[in-house]
């Protein structure tokens, strides 16, 4: 019914006429505004990536709540804390279980070239639950033979093709830390801005790989509740009685606490959001200088149209569909290359950088409020147009 | 005779004038003229007269400074832009230069006049929009862009488009003059031709004095002035 009302009452389509018939202009217009919406998607991608990507592991922890020093400011810095407090916090009733967790960056040698790398090792015991993951289990029963650890498959390609042997069925070994160890497990976590890769080992291995590591200390004890605890209130208790030289936080907390590091600590996300920002005005400018000269190129047409009885409102109608044409006709370029370069992204740095429908609707968004806010500027000009100028 | 006429336009001692202060010019004096319906009247004079300037008032795109213009019925003195927009859709225009739009198609243009009729749809107005073009011969040219039609079909174009809208008065500027004698005098027959069959007034500046006989009535006008008829 409302279609059929639209098609009867419809028109002819000038705005689109008036952009296809000049295939240049409209070509230079998606070119720019597509150019900024991939600015855009790219930086805002890697901004979001980067945030998300700091806390792959920390997303895994089986826990429900985290113990870590308060000297600690992200994971790249993690301070330790002596490991009874584990014990002591195991006092409060709600509590069922705690991991000690260790956690440090320790040099790999990739088996395949012999070169080395920082990779973040993590240590546990491994009768204990860590991670969140299906077989997680089986595999951890494989470190409780020294010298094993897990290697994560989604670690940076220069660690060598360890998941790619370990599959094949060969025995992978190589040095960490300058001793000897072989792996018995693949993992997926994957990599951050930290960490470019990641193995998990058990607590005896871990002290030996490093030595200088106090005795009994911990970077990180994972704390698990009883079901339907009030875990505000657990870590309310906790940090009461609990010595200072250890802080309790939820999990969501201990998540929000890295991410914040990196949005707030580091400049990254003022970079990247000015990255996006330089896009947007990048694409403000090309687009109103094409409708800016498409409305002056068109003035006295323009000016026929008021003469012949068509309102200045219709007019600037016109030129409001003639940026909406080109927000959609630029953001579908932008879309599919952002999906592409995204994928290239994450195949070559291996961060999780995903086309999440909001990111895509903010930058739709963005394209939209460009354009219109360009129209909105070129229309302007239509006040130029004086039908009694055109006789 | 009643108070309540029905003529197309009525005016009665016009005043224009241009620029502010010394330079202020008084192109239009005291011009009291009309048209009935229906009635074809050509407008002769020198240039600079100000016919031009009578033509833009009559059609609703400039302010009425002073005096009575009545057009349609309607008073275009202290009138609104509201509402000189409105009128301007009953008042076909053809301007010396044939003004089409250039990205349109012949057909697409001639809609654009079409467009402005309410209560159509979209068929029905594409198939009045041909059938104008029918009826100034162009009907093999319905979609060619105006940059690949010759001068004439251009202003016959431009006619399908000011009749299209199905005006009651129609203005034309040296509709002529950018055309050789002969297609000229064809444009010119047509538009009247057309223009009785719709019963739609029409009111032809022109300096061609070989088409002056299509005139039911003719004035001139010299500066500022409309002559006596004689
Ligand atoms: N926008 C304007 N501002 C100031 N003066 C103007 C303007 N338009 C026209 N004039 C002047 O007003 C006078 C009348 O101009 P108009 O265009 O009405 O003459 P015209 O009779 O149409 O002449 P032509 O036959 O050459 O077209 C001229 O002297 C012209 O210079
Ligand atoms: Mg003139």
């Amino acid at each position: 019914m409302e279609l059929n009302n639209f098609l009867k009452k419809r028109k002819i389509p000038l705005a689109w006429l008036l952009l296809t018939r000049q295939p240049l202009r409209i070509l230079v217009a998606i070119a720019g505004i597509a150019f900024a919406g991939i600015l855009m998607f790219m930086q805002l991608g890697f901004r979001d990536g980067l945030f998300d990507a700091s806390v792959t592991v920390h997303k895994l922890f089986d826990a429900d709540l985290v113990l870590i020093s308060p000297r600690s400011k992200s994971s790249i810095s993690m301070s330790g804390f002596p490991r009874r407090r584990l014990i002591q916090a195991m006092a409060h009733k709600d509590v069922i279980g705690t991991t000690a967790v260790n956690w440090n960056f320790l040099l790999w040698r990739n088996p395949e070239n012999l070169s080395t790398r920082s990779i973040l090792a993590l240590g546990f015991e491994p009768s204990k639950p860590l991670l969140i993951e299906s077989n997680f289990e089986r595999k951890a029963d494989t470190l409780k033979n020294k010298g094993r650890v897990l290697f994560d498959d989604l670690s940076r390609d220069e660690f060598g093709p360890i998941s790619a042997w370990f599959k094949e069925g060969r025995l992978v070994e190589t040095e960490v830390a300058g001793k000897r160890v072989r792996v018995s497990g693949i993992v997926s976590l994957g990599p951050s801005f930290g960490a470019d890769g990641n193995l998990i080992t058990s607590s005896e291995t871990y002290l030996q790989l490093s030595p200088g590591n106090p005795k009994g200390s911990i970077e990180i004890g994972l704390v698990r509740l009883k079901k339907g605890s009030d875990i505000e209130n657990v870590v309310r208790s906790l940090n009461l009685s609990l010595p200072s030289d250890v802080k309790v936080m939820s999990l969501k907390s201990f998540i929000d606490f890295e991410k914040n590091y990196w949005k707030s600590s580091t400049s990254i996300g003022f970079i990247f959001t000015l990255g996006a920002a330089m896009g947007f005005v990048v694409g403000c400018v090309i687009v109103y200088q094409i409708l800016y000269s498409d409305v002056s190129d068109h003035l006295p047409e323009y000016a026929t149209l008021m003469a012949m009885g068509y309102n200045l409102k219709s007019l600037l109608g016109v030129v409001a569909r003639e940026g909406l044409i080109l927000s959609v006709m630029g953001y579908i370029p932008a879309y599919v290359s952002g999906q592409a370069l995204y994928a290239l992204v994450r195949s070559s740095t291996k961060l999780p950088v995903e086309m999440s429908f909001s990111r895509a609707l903010t930058i739709f968004c963005l394209i939209l409020f460009m354009c219109m806010g360009s129209a909105l500027a070129a229309m302007k000009k239509l006040a130029d147009a004086d039908p009694a100028e055109i006789f | 005779m009643n108070n309540i006429n029905n003529n197309t336009l009525d005016i009665v001692s016009l005043n224009h004038w241009y620029g502010h202060g010394e330079m202020r010019r008084h192109v239009l004096q005291s011009v009291s003229m009309e048209i009935s319906p229906g009635e074809v009247v050509l407008l002769t004079g020198p240039s600079g007269c100000g016919k031009t300037t009578l033509l833009t008032l009559i059609g609703a795109l400039r302010k009425v400074q002073d005096g009575d213009l009545k057009v349609l019925g309607k008073q275009l003195f202290g009138a609104s832009r509201k509402t000189r927009q409105k009128l301007r859709k009953n008042i076909g225009m053809i301007f010396q230069g044939h003004n089409l739009l250039r990205c349109l198609t012949a057909e697409q243009n001639v809609q654009m006049g079409a467009d402005l009729l309410n209560g159509f749809s979209y068929k029905a107005r594409r198939a009045q929009s041909r059938e104008w073009l029918r009826t100034v011969g162009l009907e093999d040219h319905l979609s060619k862009l105006p940059h690949d039609l010759s001068g004439g079909q251009k202003q016959r174009v431009a006619i399908a488009r000011a009749l299209a809208a199905r005006p009651k008065l129609l203005l034309a500027d040296e509709p002529t003059s950018a055309l050789d004698s002969s297609t000229g005098r064809e444009i010119v027959d047509l538009l009247k031709k057309l223009a009785s069959e719709q019963s739609c007034s029409v009111l032809m500046v022109t300096h061609d004095p070989r088409i002056l006989d299509v005139a039911d009535r003719l004035l001139r006008m010299e500066d500022g002035q409309i002559l006596p008829s004689v």
